[in-house]
């Protein structure tokens, strides 16, 4: 079986704050890793290789610097890693990120594409349904379970806001992957030294044959019309009292406000 | 492309198992918003099988007209007949607007469609308005919360945008209102449908989906175990209320992920939200800020919950809670 993870390099959210006097983002000294969800499909990938000797290509669209998750990929176990790299993929909406690498998939041979679910800094969820569409295959996404009969056919377990729900699909096919189904490993220490050795090949626009109309900035739908961080709400009243005090304030206020 | 031909806000009308879900109304009410200030009418899209008696009921919410594709294809939501759907409807009816929710089933649709028909799609919108020049202004969050960006898509129609659940007000029930409702028949090409589903299991819970929810309890990291969690739920029944829960308290594994609050949960506004141990880290504030009545519990007077929150308390609220439980109680047997 082949697998190719597509996979983002993003900005630990989690640690991004807001200047309060500004209003705007502060990036600097904000870690870069790889997107958690992507994580997940990694691991995905790596179990698949474990149970059926899978051979595994990971991929990744960004600045030359975005080298570093596949190193990390590689640490964990992937064969193969590609960097997608070019000024032309540059300003790309979602539509124009996919149309860049279902190009370079179309290089590659695969029984199935795992992304993750969405990337941490954009939540659009996007890039995956639209490269299983460029490339006419079928999609699964909020993927938590997948089970392979050796064969052809993929039974996967998909997460709804009930529930879940059971769903069977032929290969080839894209899948995006849920953080919460798959628990990434930790990376073994020999893996990372070996991983410097290892070969990136770096792509970039003449290795896709895709149309300059359809990538970077010039390819890309949408635009960005403003951005701005939002004002932040003015503070009610604190009290700091002993708690049974506490209790009384909180009682007569929501009386006041007819809430009980 | 010829912008001037395309016209109309659409709305994909969600159902699962034939009933009309919560977002669908939810947008025909922002929708109708948006075609008073553009003077165009709202569609509605119903697309499923033996559905076609509901159509009544979104003109009702405010379309003016329903397009129904009923198929047994449709009968459940699967990613390839429901794109060959809509795609359809797109091409035939030219919407200058369509407007999908944000659901598991929104969220993976909405991007297949705009790659098959190669226009823009804006994800997880929280507030949409008509610019100067008659183009869709649609708002969302970035960077986890950090950031608001406003997106256009100028030259390609539809103008396609996901909503966020819980955001937009959907309008009062009206039976009196008119519309008109015209069947679809889409001929599918079932060559490509590759996915079959086999079960649609539905998680037990007692619990209805906070998202719905008037009065919600919410914990987070300083609420720390399940054993004070409960105290929450006792508070939450004294109230007719739901419990719910910031990140931490998911990842602990105390609270199931569709209690979650926050960017990567769900958006809530209920008329009072409790926040009990909850710090307040911007992704949380994003999923909750517009609440009625925000009342804060916190040991650390300057946790950024207290930002947002109406009423803040000071306190350890693993004490406050079962303390406010026990008087409510009292209060309420007087």
């Amino acid at each position: 079986m082949k697998i190719i993870v597509c996979a983002k390099q993003v900005p630990d959210t989690t640690e991004i704050k807001i200047n309060p006097q500004t209003g705007t983002l502060i990036r600097e000294g904000v870690a870069s890793i790889m997107n958690p969800d992507d994580k997940g499909g990694l691991e995905l990938a790596l179990q698949l290789k474990e149970q059926y000797d899978a051979h595994i290509t990971i991929i990744t669209m960004g600045p030359p610097q975005a080298d570093a998750i596949l190193r990390e990929a590689f640490a964990l176990g992937v064969d193969r890693a590609i960097l997608l790299t070019d000024r032309k993929f540059a300003g790309a909406d979602t539509l124009a990120t996919s149309n860049a690498l279902a190009g370079a998939l179309r290089n590659l041979e695969y029984d199935l594409i795992i992304a993750g679910r969405q990337a941490i800094d954009g939540d659009t969820a996007q890039v995956g349904p639209q490269i299983a569409e460029l490339l006419d295959l079928p999609q699964v996404t909020y993927v938590e379970g997948l089970k392979y009969d050796g064969d052809k056919a993929l039974t996967i377990r998909r997460q709804t806001e009930e529930g879940y729900q059971l769903l069977e699909t032929e290969m080839p096919c894209l899948i995006t992957v849920l953080a919460s189904g798959y628990e990434a490993r930790y990376m073994p220490a020999r893996g990372i030294v070996e991983a410097y050795g290892r070969e990136v090949e770096i792509w970039g626009f003449d290795n896709i044959a895709v149309d300059e109309s359809r990538l970077g900035l010039k390819g890309s739908p949408t635009r960005v019309h403003k951005a701005f961080s939002k004002g932040v709400k003015a503070a009610g009243e604190q009290f700091e009292v002993e708690a049974d005090e506490a209790v009384g304030i909180i009682i007569s206020r929501l009386k006041q406000k007819f809430l009980i | 492309m010829e912008i001037s031909a395309y016209k109309d806000i659409y709305v994909f009308a969600e159902q699962r198992g034939g009933i009309i879900q919560g977002i669908a109304l939810e947008l025909l009410g922002k929708a109708r918003d948006l075609a008073q200030t553009t003077g165009q009418q709202v569609v509605a899209i119903l697309a499923g099988h033996h559905i076609s008696e509901k159509a009544r009921s979104l003109i009702a919410f405010g379309a003016d007209k329903v397009i129904v594709v009923d198929d047994p294809a449709l009968n459940e939501y699967l990613t390839e007949p429901y794109t060959q759907a809509i795609t359809h409807v797109i091409q035939q009816y030219k919407p200058a607007v369509l407007l999908i929710g944000a659901t598991t089933i929104g969220r993976d649709l909405g991007p297949r469609i705009s790659a098959r028909i190669g226009t823009g799609l804006t994800a997880d919108c929280t507030r949409l308005e008509i610019g100067e020049e008659g183009e869709l202004l649609m708002t969302r969050p970035a960077f986890g919360g950090n950031l608001m960006a406003t997106i256009v898509s100028k030259q390609h129609r539809p103008q396609m945008s996901t909503v966020r659940p819980g955001v937009m007000q959907k309008i009062d029930r009206d039976d009196s209102r008119k519309g008109e409702i015209e069947k679809l028949d889409v001929e599918f090409d079932k060559s490509k449908f590759k996915v079959r589903l086999i079960e649609n299991v539905k998680a037990k819970q007692s619990l209805k989906d906070i998202a719905e929810a008037k009065i919600l309890v919410s914990g987070g990291r300083g609420v720390n175990c399940a054993e004070n969690f409960e105290k929450l739920k006792e508070l939450a029944v004294m109230l007719g209320a739901e419990v719910s829960a910031s990140r931490a308290m998911v990842d602990a594994g105390v609270v199931p992920q569709n209690r979650q609050v926050g960017q990567t949960g769900k958006t809530v506004r209920p008329d009072l939200y409790f926040a009990c141990g909850i710090s307040g880290a911007i992704q949380h504030l994003a999923g909750m800020e517009e609440s009625g009545y925000i009342v804060a519990i916190n040991k650390d007077k300057y946790a950024p919950i207290f930002q947002v929150a109406d009423l803040g308390i000071v306190g350890d609220g693993n004490t406050i809670i079962p303390m406010l439980t026990e008087r409510l109680r009292k209060e309420m047997n007087r």
